[in-house]
């Protein structure tokens, strides 16, 4: 009886709360936007029996699915969510893996102060930390301040409002995602394995590349897919750093949302979104299975 | 004795660098005398002044800490409810829903879940407000505490709490008297990071609040929207602030708790 209660009450919270609402989204994106409230049609109509529901299931179609194909801003803003996501993934890992290596070849008295440095800003406000690089980036912004004093530059270089800005943003905030698993990669690796290499003829980068890479690559792949993920349907970062030029399918959504007030597309936006971050996280799950596996 | 490479050296200087300047820069202007953050006219705490008479944010602060107080006890309790049932209920029907139910929040994009969320209030004419901000935080930071709960009650060793069901305790008194203890630091991080999760939330937030509860995170949002301004700048400080002392008397405490765990389990071994 208690082991019902128990099951029962975490169960049916998460079914109201977050199964539910998904058939709901569902539902409406095969729905069409109306003037009314709630502004679409048809509303399900219980009262009717039998004849309600089949009117409601006939009047269902997949007219919002099609019209976001048909529509150019819509497979723009996927495709270029995901280059977005896909280009700050492969930044961060280029500038995370230095620090996790850096990290892991430490003294050890020092990782414990290191890891915590990592961590500190990930509990800190994402919000935040993503509007601290707007008083660097801007054009009167820190950065070109210093770059024009130092004579680099004669104007200043416009990099706040581009998907330049909105690269930096996501490298910035996501980097502690890519920096942990990397490291926990690294720490646990035998170093006497690069001894051997080095002993047996391999230059310092030679065993980095045959010995080292390899042996981290489990955290790589966690990593990246620990950007990736929630780099495709980031909002506030492209809202806050990047330009009208920014497609990015979260922003799309978000304003499809509010600001046109379309319903059905908005749903039929994050029904799509959906179906294309399944193939990355069956991917990432498949990885993390791997990684438990091989560990024992 | 393993020493720091020039290598390393650089690529952790420049790595942290790249962490912290932002957010030193950030405090330093804060304390800047003139409205333009990029122009030093001298140290200044004035806009500390500005933003505590500013009433806006003084409520949206207030309802903030409201829903994350309430928002993460609920997420903390169903989460370690639902973090027991998933270790040690066994099998039962459904349970590879209700596992697929924990995961998948942490990887949704938070547009998806507060769009879904709303449409659910809508569709049950709830008014919105403090009470579906709530219910939504707490939806998805519980699957987050019961990630960092579960992991706990999978390391250690199940043998303690039959050993209290064969003294003679009720499962119940099981729980709390043996595993609860143990388990305690996991469920405190999880409280913390449910806290955190609702403090910081700007997406979620702007889907499921109505006109009578603005938080701080949509506050800032529609502050920066047109701008730096420095009483933003301000009010980030003393967000930095308190998470910074919170986060280090927080390690400084599990820290001690751990090493005299560590005491106690040496103690143990001796009187063997």
């Amino acid at each position: 009886m208690r082991r019902f209660a128990l099951i029962t009450v975490p169960y049916f919270w998460l079914l109201i709360l977050f199964l539910v609402p998904f058939v709901i989204v569902l539902k409406i994106s095969l729905s069409d936007v109306a003037l009314a409230r709630p502004p679409y049609t048809p509303q399900l109509d219980l009262s009717a029996g039998w004849e309600g529901l089949r009117a409601f299931f006939s009047e269902l179609d997949f007219e919002n699915f099609v019209f976001l194909t048909t529509d150019d801003l819509y497979w723009k803003a996927y495709v270029s969510s995901l280059k977005i996501a896909l280009v700050s993934t492969l930044l961060t890992l280029l500038v995370g893996y230095p620090i996790a290596y850096g990290m892991a070849r430490a003294p050890n008295e020092w990782r414990p102060t290191l890891l915590m440095l990592v961590i500190l800003p990930f509990w800190t406000s994402f919000l935040i930390r993503v509007y601290s690089w707007m008083g660097i980036l801007s054009n009167e912004g820190t950065l070109n301040t210093v770059l024009l004093w130092l004579g680099v530059i004669d104007t200043p270089l416009q990099i706040m409002n581009t998907n330049t800005a909105v690269y930096i943003g996501i490298v910035y905030t996501y980097l502690p995602f890519m920096v942990l698993p990397i490291y926990s990669a690294l720490e646990k690796m035998d170093e006497s394995l690069i001894e051997a290499a080095e002993d047996l003829g391999c230059s310092k980068l030679a065993a980095f590349w045959l010995v080292t890479w390899p042996l981290s690559r489990n955290g790589i792949i966690a990593g990246c897919f620990l950007v990736f993920i929630p780099a495709i349907g980031e909002f506030v970062i492209p809202s806050l750093l990047g330009g009208s030029g920014t497609l990015m399918i979260g922003k799309v959504l978000f304003e499809e949302f509010f600001s046109n007030r379309d319903w059905p597309v908005a749903s039929a936006v994050a029904v799509i979104l959906l179906l294309i971050l399944i193939i990355p996280i069956i991917l990432f799950q498949r990885n993390e299975q791997k990684a438990r596996e091989a560990e024992g | 004795m393993r020493r720091f490479s020039w290598f390393n050296v650089t690529s952790l200087t420049l790595g942290f660098a790249f962490l912290y300047l932002p957010m030193v820069l950030l405090v330093v202007y804060s304390f800047n005398e003139s409205r333009l953050v990029t122009v030093w006219a001298g140290f200044s705490t004035k806009w500390y002044g500005e933003l505590l008479r500013n009433e806006e944010f003084l409520d949206a602060a207030w309802v903030t800490l409201k829903v994350a107080v309430f928002s993460s006890t609920i997420a903390t309790v169903l989460g370690t409810m639902a973090a027991y049932v998933l270790v040690r209920a066994g099998r039962f029907r459904g349970r590879t829903l209700f596992s697929g139910m924990i995961y998948a929040p942490l990887v949704m994009p938070e547009v998806i879940t507060g769009l879904s969320l709303l449409l659910l209030f809508i569709g049950i004419g709830l008014d919105r407000g403090v009470l579906t901000i709530v219910l939504a935080h707490t939806t998805f930071s519980m699957c987050y505490v019961s990630v960092v709960v579960s992991s706990r009650l999978t390391s250690f060793d199940r043998s303690l709490e039959e050993a209290a069901l064969d003294l003679g305790c009720s499962p119940f008194e099981a729980f709390r008297l043996v595993t609860l203890p143990i388990i305690a630091p996991a469920v405190i991080s999880g409280w913390l990071l449910a806290f955190t999760l609702s403090l910081d939330d700007l997406v979620i937030a702007s889907f499921t609040t109505g006109p009578s509860a603005t938080t701080l995170p949509i506050k800032i949002f529609s502050a920066v929207r047109l701008g730096v301004s420095p009483e933003i700048n301000a009010l980030s400080t003393l967000l930095i602030g308190i998470v910074t002392v919170g986060v280090i008397t927080a390690s400084i405490v599990t820290k001690r708790a751990a090493v005299a765990q560590a005491r106690d389990e040496q103690a143990a071994e001796r009187n063997e």
